[in-house]
This record gives C-alpha cells, sequence and structure tokens, in this order.
C-alpha cells in the first residue's frame, strides 16, 4: 500500500505536467485550428533556455523564470504564429500540420546544434534544500507539490480567462465559426496571438518542471510531448477538464508500470513506450464521425504518361550507373541512400499524395523490411527481400487500422504513435523466440546486412549496390506510375477527393485503405531493405521517428503527387547534406536544419516543385536536338571521367551547365516568338491555341 | 415489391429533431417527388436512407430487405445510389474518370468504358470528358454526379436538387432524362426546388416540413393542398 501511495504521489506530479502541456496543445487547437506538433519542441526549447540562463549563466532562478516564461516563450509563440502559420492559415489542414512537424524537426535540430548533446546539463528540481512533506507513509517532494500547484493554478486561470474575459469570450467565439466572430467585432487574429503565447508559456511551464525529472535532450524532451498529445486525446482535442482526467490516467499508468512492471528483458520498453501505445489506443476508441464529405482545397494530382514514366525510370539508373562510376568508395558510401531514401520518400506517393493518408512512419515500415532482410536475408537470398516487402506490408496493413477511423492530424498522431512504439519498445527488445524461431530484431545493438545474391553474381561493392537501388528505385518509381493510371489509382483519388461519395457507390473504403498502407509500407520496406545493405550494418536509431521527419519533409517539399518524388527526396536530401559538409564540415549542423527550413518554406509552394521542375525539362526532353547533344555530351564527359583525363567535380559541374544550357536552348526553341506575358484574352490570337489553355481557363473561372 | 421502404425514421441531432417518424416510398418506373421548405430534413432523410447517417428510431428497407444496420457501400451493392446538394465530385479527377470510379464498382464492372461512354452521350457530356471535375461549372457538374450515380446502374436512384443552376432548356431536357429512367424501371426520388419541374415530372410528391411528412399525393393534389400552402407561404 506504501508503495502505491508513492508511485501515486510520483505518478500525479507527472500527470500535473501532462495536464499542463496538454492544455496548452488543446488551447492552440481549438482557437487557431492548428494541430501544434512542435508543441513538446517549445518546452524543450525552454527547458534549454532556463539551463542556459540559470545554470549556464548563473542567473538567479526567479529573474531566468521570469525571463523564459514572460520574455522569451511568449515572443516565441509570436513568432511562429506570425512567420510559420499565419502565411498557412488558409490553406489545408496537411499543410499547417507539414509546418509544425517542421517546426518540430527544426528545433530539435537548432536546440541540438546550440547545446552539444554530448555535454550532460544536470538541472535541479525546485526547492531542492526544502524538507520534503509527509503525508502518511508517503512524501511528497516540494517539486512535485510546486508542479501540482501549478497545475491546478493553470486550470482556475485558463478557466477565468475562457469565461470570464472578453479576451476568452472571443477566443471561443474563434473556435466556433471564425469568419462569424470576426462580423460580430471580435478580433480572431488577437484570439489566435493571445492562444499562441499562452500555449507556448503553457509548454514552457510544462517542459521545465519535467526536465529535472528526465535527462535534458532535444529529442527525448520533445516527444515527452506524446504522453501531453494522449492527456489531450482523451479531451478529443477539446475539453480542458477531461486533458486533465486524460492527463492522471497517463501519469499514474507510467508510475506505476514502473513500480509494478515484472522484471522481464522485454518489459523496460513496455513502460517508456506506454503512453504511445495508449494514445494509439485512445485514437482507436476516438468516436467515429461521419464520412467526409468533398474537401475543395485539394491540389490537383499530375498524371504521368508511361511514356514519360519510363524516360524517367531510364534516366534514374543512368544516373545511378554514372554516380557508381565516378564516386570514390568513401563518396559512395556518403552519396549511396540517394536511390535507397529516395525509396522510402516514394512510398508517400500513394499514401499521401493519392489517397491523403498522412503517415509518419514510413521510416520505421523501412526499419522493419531491414530487420527482416537482417534476420532471413543474412546470406544474400534473394527471396529474403520479397518476404521482407511482404513482412513490412503486413505491418502497414495494421497501422491502416486506426486510419479507417481517423484523419488528417489524428492519423498523423497514429502513425507517430505507433513510431514511437517502435522506438521506445519493439526496436529494443533483445531477440524473441517465438515456436522455436529465434527472431533478434535489432538485436540491442545493431545488425549485419549483407548484399543481395542475384543469380549466382552477389551484389557487395557500394557501387553495385547504388546500381540495383537505382534499378530498384526505377522500376518502384514505375510500379507507382502505373499505380495512378490504374483504377485502383482512380479509387484512391476519389476516396480522398470524398469518401461520402465513394462509399455510396460501393466502395470500400476498409479495402482500400489497408492497401493502400500495405503498398505503402511496402514500397518504404523495400527502401529500408537497400539502405541497410549500403550502410552494411544498421541500428535502431537509423530508423526511428525523428529521423524519418526530415524525409517526410522533403518529400512534401518535392510534391507528394508526383512519381519523380522518390528520385527529387533521395537526391534534395542526401547531395546537399554531404556536399555541404565536405565543403564546409563546420556547417553540418546547419545542415541539420536545412529540410526544416525548406519544409517552413513550403507555403510558398504547397503543390511541391517536382512538377515546377517536370514542366521546365518537359522541353529538352521534347527537343530530339537537345537530347541527343545532352546524352552525346555526357557520354563524351563520362568517358573523359573513367579514363581519369577529368575529376569528379569538373564531371557534374560540366554535365550540369551541359545540361542547364541545353535546357534553355529548348526552352527558346519552343518558346518561339511567343512573348511570355500575353494577356488571356489574346491566347490564340497572338501565340497558338494551346492544349492546356482550355484547362487553365475554366480553373480561372471556377475558382472566380 | 416497392424498391424503397422508409417506416417512422427519425433523426435527432442534440435536442433538436431533424426528422420525426418519416415514412416513404418509392416503386420501380415511378418519380417520387420530396419537396419542402429549406432546413425541412430532406437531404438528413436521403443520407438515412443512403446509410450516411443512422437514425434514431425507425426502418430502412430497399427492395423488400431491411438495410437499416448496413453501411452506405453495401446499400449501393443493393441497387441504391445518390447525387448531393452539396456537391460530391471526385475534383481531382476528370469527369470520364469519375464516371469510370462508379461504373468499375457497379454490376457492369467488365464493361466499364462501355458505361462510361453511353452516359456521356446520352447526357451531353462528351465534349467535357477529359476535363477536371472542380473545373466545371454548378449546372454541369450537378448533371456529371446525375452520370457517375447512373454508371453503377442503381434500380433506385435518390437525386439532391440535380436541376438547381440549369436553365429552362436544360431543365426541360433533364426533366426527359428523369422520365426516360423511370420508364427503363429505375425508382427515382427527387427533392427539387423547382417546382415546375416537380409537378411536370412526378407521380407522386411527398411534402416534408419541419421533419414531417405533412401531404402525399399526386402532384395536382400537393398543389392545392392548404397544409402545403401554408408551410411554403406560411400561415398568414
Amino acid at each position: 500500500m506504501e508503495q502505491f501511495l508513492i508511485f501515486g504521489v510520483v505518478g500525479l506530479s507527472t500527470a500535473a505536467i501532462y495536464a499542463v502541456i496538454g492544455s496548452g496543445l488543446v488551447l492552440t487547437y481549438t482557437t487557431t485550428g492548428v494541430f501544434n506538433f512542435a508543441h513538446g519542441a517549445a518546452g524543450m526549447l525552454s527547458a534549454f533556455a532556463y539551463w542556459q540562463l540559470s545554470v549556464g549563466w548563473g542567473w538567479p532562478v526567479p529573474v531566468a523564470l521570469a525571463v523564459v516564461l514572460l520574455v522569451l516563450a511568449p515572443a516565441f509563440g509570436l513568432a511562429v504564429e506570425k512567420v510559420v502559420l499565419r502565411p498557412v492559415q488558409n490553406l489545408g489542414e496537411a499543410e499547417r500540420l507539414v509546418m509544425t512537424v517542421a517546426l518540430l524537426s527544426g528545433l530539435i535540430a537548432a536546440a541540438r546544434w546550440i547545446w552539444d548533446p554530448n555535454t550532460p546539463r544536470p538541472l535541479s528540481a525546485f526547492f531542492v534544500n526544502s524538507a520534503p512533506i509527509r503525508l502518511g507513509p508517503a512524501t511528497i517532494t516540494w517539486h512535485q507539490a510546486t508542479t501540482m500547484i501549478v497545475a491546478v493554478a493553470v486550470a482556475a486561470g485558463l478557466w477565468y480567462l475562457l469565461h470570464r474575459t472578453r479576451t476568452g469570450t472571443e477566443m471561443r467565439a474563434t473556435v466556433d465559426d471564425r469568419a462569424l466572430a470576426g462580423l460580430t467585432g471580435a478580433d480572431p487574429l488577437r484570439a489566435n496571438r493571445v492562444a499562441w503565447i499562452l500555449g507556448t508559456q503553457l509548454a514552457a511551464i510544462g517542459g521545465i518542471l519535467i526536465a529535472p525529472t528526465v535527462a535534458l535532450d532535444a529529442s527525448q524532451l520533445s516527444l515527452l510531448i506524446v504522453s501531453a498529445y494522449t492527456a489531450a486525446i482523451f479531451g478529443r482535442l477539446r475539453s480542458l477538464p477531461l486533458v486533465f482526467v486524460g492527463a492522471v490516467v497517463v501519469g499514474c499508468l507510467e508510475s506505476y508500470l514502473t513500480g509494478y512492471l515484472p522484471q522481464n528483458p522485454y518489459l523496460p520498453g513496455l513502460r517508456l513506450a506506454a503512453p504511445a501505445l495508449l494514445l494509439f489506443l485512445a485514437l482507436l476508441l476516438f468516436p467515429q464521425g461521419r464520412l467526409r464529405g468533398r474537401d475543395r482545397r485539394l491540389r490537383p494530382v499530375p498524371t504521368p504518361t508511361m511514356r514519360g514514366t519510363l524516360i524517367f525510370a531510364a534516366s534514374i539508373v543512368a544516373f545511378g550507373m554514372v554516380l557508381a562510376t565516378v564516386l570514390g568508395e568513401s563518396e559512395l558510401i556518403s552519396y549511396g541512400p540517394i536511390f535507397s531514401l529516395g525509396i522510402v520518400a516514394l512510398s508517400f506517393v500513394p499514401l499521401a499524395g493519392y489517397a491523403g493518408q498522412i503517415s509518419l512512419c514510413q521510416l520505421s515500415m523501412a526499419g522493419i523490411g531491414a530487420i527482416v532482410w537482417g534476420q532471413l536475408g543474412a546470406d544474400g537470398q534473394l527471396w529474403a527481400l520479397p518476404a521482407a516487402v511482404l513482412v513490412a506490408a503486413l505491418v502497414g496493413a495494421l497501422v491502416a487500422v486506426p486510419a479507417l477511423r481517423l484523419s488528417g492530424v489524428y492519423l498523423a498522431l497514429g502513425t507517430t504513435a505507433f513510431a514511437v512504439v517502435l522506438d521506445r519498445w519493439i526496436f529494443t527488445l533483445p531477440a524473441i523466440d517465438l515456436f522455436g524461431v529465434q527472431i533478434a530484431l535489432f538485436n540491442q545493438g545493431s545488425v549485419e546486412m549483407a548484399g543481395p545474391n542475384l543469380f549466382g553474381l552477389r551484389l557487395d561493392g557500394q557501387a553495385e549496390l547504388m546500381v540495383f537501388a537505382a534499378v530498384c528505385l526505377a522500376l518502384a518509381s514505375l510500379g507507382v506510375a502505373a499505380l495512378r493510371l490504374s483504377r485502383f489509382g482512380r479509387r484512391l483519388i476519389a476516396l480522398r477527393d470524398s469518401e461520402a461519395a465513394y462509399a455510396t457507390l460501393g466502395g470500400s473504403l476498409l479495402v482500400a485503405r489497408v492497401l493502400v498502407f500495405a503498398l505503402g509500407a511496402g514500397i518504404a520496406g523495400l527502401g529500408g531493405v537497400l539502405y541497410g545493405m549500403q550502410l552494411q550494418s544498421v541500428t535502431a536509431e537509423q530508423f526511428n521517428f525523428v529521423a524519418g521527419l526530415p524525409l517526410f519533409l522533403v518529400a512534401v517539399i518535392g510534391g507528394l503527387g508526383t512519381v519523380g518524388v522518390g528520385l527529387f527526396t533521395g537526391t534534395a536530401y542526401i547531395g546537399p547534406m554531404h556536399l555541404l559538409n565536405s565543403m564546409a564540415p563546420w556547417a553540418h549542423n546547419i545542415v541539420n536544419l536545412l529540410p526544416a527550413l525548406a519544409g517552413l518554406g513550403f507555403a510558398r509552394h504547397p503543390e511541391g516543385v517536382a512538377p515546377g521542375m517536370r514542366h521546365g525539362w518537359e522541353p529538352l526532353a521534347r527537343n530530339r536536338v537537345a537530347v541527343l547533344a545532352l546524352v552525346g555530351g555526357l557520354a563524351v564527359a563520362w568517358l573523359l571521367r573513367l579514363g581519369d583525363l577529368i575529376n569528379g567535380w569538373t564531371f557534374f559541374l560540366g554535365a550540369l551547365v551541359l545540361a542547364l544550357a541545353l535546357r534553355t536552348y529548348a526552352q527558346s526553341r519552343e518558346a518561339g516568338a511567343v512573348v511570355t506575358d500575353i494577356p488571356v484574352e489574346w491566347w490564340g490570337v497572338r501565340r497558338p491555341w494551346r492544349a492546356e489553355d482550355r484547362e487553365v481557363l475554366s480553373r480561372g473561372i471556377a475558382a472566380g | 415489391m416497392e424498391s424503397l421502404q422508409v417506416s417512422g425514421v427519425t433523426v435527432d441531432f442534440g435536442g433538436h429533431r431533424a426528422l420525426d417518424g418519416v415514412a416513404l416510398t418509392a416503386a420501380p418506373g415511378r418519380v417520387t417527388g420530396l419537396i419542402g421548405p429549406n432546413g425541412a430534413g430532406k437531404s438528413t432523410l436521403f443520407d438515412v436512407v443512403s446509410g450516411l447517417r443512422r437514425p434514431s428510431s425507425g426502418r430502412v428497407h430497399l427492395a423488400g430487405r431491411d438495410v437499416t444496420r448496413l453501411g452506405p457501400a453495401r446499400r449501393a451493392r443493393h441497387g441504391l445510389a445518390r447525387t448531393f446538394q452539396r456537391l460530391e465530385l471526385f475534383g481531382r479527377l476528370s469527369v470520364r474518370d469519375n464516371l469510370l470510379v462508379a461504373a468499375e464498382l457497379g454490376p457492369q464492372r467488365r464493361h466499364a468504358d462501355r458505361v462510361v461512354t453511353e452516359i456521356l452521350d446520352r447526357l451531353g457530356l462528351a465534349k467535357i470528358a477529359d476535363q477536371h471535375a472542380d473545373t466545371l461549372s454548378t449546372g454541369v457538374a450537378r448533371l456529371v454526379e446525375v452520370g457517375r450515380a447512373l454508371a453503377v446502374r442503381p434500380t433506385l436512384l435518390l437525386l439532391d436538387e440535380p436541376a438547381a443552376g440549369q436553365d429552362a432548356e436544360e431543365t426541360e431536357r433533364f426533366a426527359a432524362l428523369l422520365r426516360s429512367l423511370a420508364d427503363d424501371g429505375t425508382a427515382v426520388v427527387l427533392v427539387e426546388h423547382d417546382m415546375g419541374l416537380v409537378m411536370s415530372v412526378c407521380d407522386e410528391v411527398h411534402v416534408l416540413d419541419l421533419g414531417k411528412i405533412i401531404a402525399v399525393g399526386p402532384p395536382e393534389v400537393i398543389r392545392n393542398d392548404e397544409t402545403v400552402l401554408a408551410a411554403y407561404l406560411g400561415d398568414a
């Protein structure tokens, strides 16, 4: 009983922190409509800032607290509102989600840059020298008591604000109907600002209170938010009292699992994963909404042609072969993942691009593929490759279960929870003996990965593996293009455009969702196998949730509906990173920030940059002279490089200049005498009528 | 046998009763009108019949089979198709692909291309077949929704304000289309505000007001029903 009370006190004090953080999350979500994935990261940043002021610079605790809570946190909240979210206020839920995911990824990268993760930063608890309060057999430290008092004060303060002040009324009115609230004299913008300031302050309070009890680690602190998410989901992202109830459930569950979980090598991870597991379950039990009607803010999905995709696939293979022959051994290791991670990114296309299902656990699926290959393909047996794809696909189908009931931000949360459960528990498990078969997973360390045995030809070298991965990416891109043109592809887009219409035509949401999740996970699994082969030995950290965020962001920037996003993401993610690292090793922290910064710039190009790139390069593909000149020029340069007559840099710069020059030539040939800025009423008169003009005009008229 | 039989359907939204013990039938080869002022509950009734909304009480039978507990997809497989007052086209697909998705889910999926071509011709949509659906004007988009519903070869067709946004000539053509559908043996339920169309094409009209059926009868009777006039024009 004594132990029960002690763990209960610990649980309640943790619950108090989750309640504070969770209520901030709900406050911003209900007022602004933005589910802030970076909410925990804001708390993390505040904890670091507090450490810097109070410990790093030795400021008195009250001053450090005041500066963080009253100056830095509000300023940060306002900056996020103005710079990050206002540009996407009128875009869809998915775009707003991407912005906060970018912010999360960026803040973790920034914190690791500013505060070296290898230096320990202990933060002492509040009132550490005061004697604890005795309550029967249990003792409550003053830090725990403070935490609980703060939570009660926050609850009372929020109630007063929302129900007794004009600002609170404005905030509640904005929740109900933003435009209507504006018409009645309320100021939705001010309500937004207040929500962001308060939300960030609450995150900051939570971050500072929890930091002394855990290690001051950017990623770990940011992901503590999963527990607060669970509390928020208990409140269905709306009800603050229920958030507090949810927080008590999560806090006590964690605490009692620590106290009562039997000693067993398989269970320690379960305690860490419990909030994520609970989040997954809470989302499953979340009352199912009605089928969604038509979403009018969707971007068109480009329709690829098989001829164009064949040329594109051939270019991928050619690019792989050129890289494999031109790069040195160490560069091959650095640039190797271009194609394998490209395949992982390609898995977003059917899932998110076509079917609109935002999954943040695709890299985890890749990890599952890698594990299966490590287990079954230890000697390079080729049959293990489809087996790895199949297992990943089966796990993907499992994730589809919550996807049947969830969409948008809830689905993103569900897949996050799934990734976190894998990271904290499943991937850390020791070998499991299942019906006499030993399954090693990551073996609590690393897994050796062999190259495949292609009908007697063993692919072990980096160059061979790179070409193999390029061929796989080319085939996967062809497959995804064929999917878009197929019956199933049409159904996925239809299902996304209007669930209600799709269902009333007799379409099964269950089958379509399970299949697309399985397909996406299978593609990601294939990417994971190839990634692992190139790395030769993989650890769980290479497939964790945080590592998957930049990949998702770069894919979004590329344009999730485009088949070319695989090659784009692989190249844009891996290329600049290693190029900058080799040219300016001091800049590696900035490099880690790049995907997040690019993601934040996404508001300008919500349709992605890949369609624009395709549009830009199409004239070259249509111009036979230019194509021949390009192929000839590249072949000559390649031979010169193989003969060691020019170095790699000269080759790449030469190839780039040649391609850009030929592109400009082809564009100018195609445009002819056409002046680009011809007013719309002169189309077909001052310049020839183009096939796409009709659609452009129709869209313009439809948009009003 | 009746294609559709709705009995005692009640729907509550919180404290508000949107439908109150509604009964409605539709028979093959007949066009049944469902009229009523805005907010009377017409679209809610369509949602209940098509399975998008569960009623608090009451039953829905399709071709004699109780489908009250079935989801929308399974009801569609019993020959039900509908259009939506708030357009629900697949905006990112072309007009042809919109119809193709439906035809591939319908009983004639093996001949989906032929079905789609036939419907595009019948509705005069062939010219715009390759346009994206979200570029269409409202009137045309409604016609495309009708075409999409026809592509599943329904035996019961629920049309929610299909003629809104059409001019007089288009409405006349549409009336002819409805009659020909009924002549083919389809049971049609029509929600429409264009009284000219309703009165000219319907065999029977149900009037819904504040969630209750207040009158049922042939158009000429409904036209002169005092309760109906009061519901539309107010008691004054």
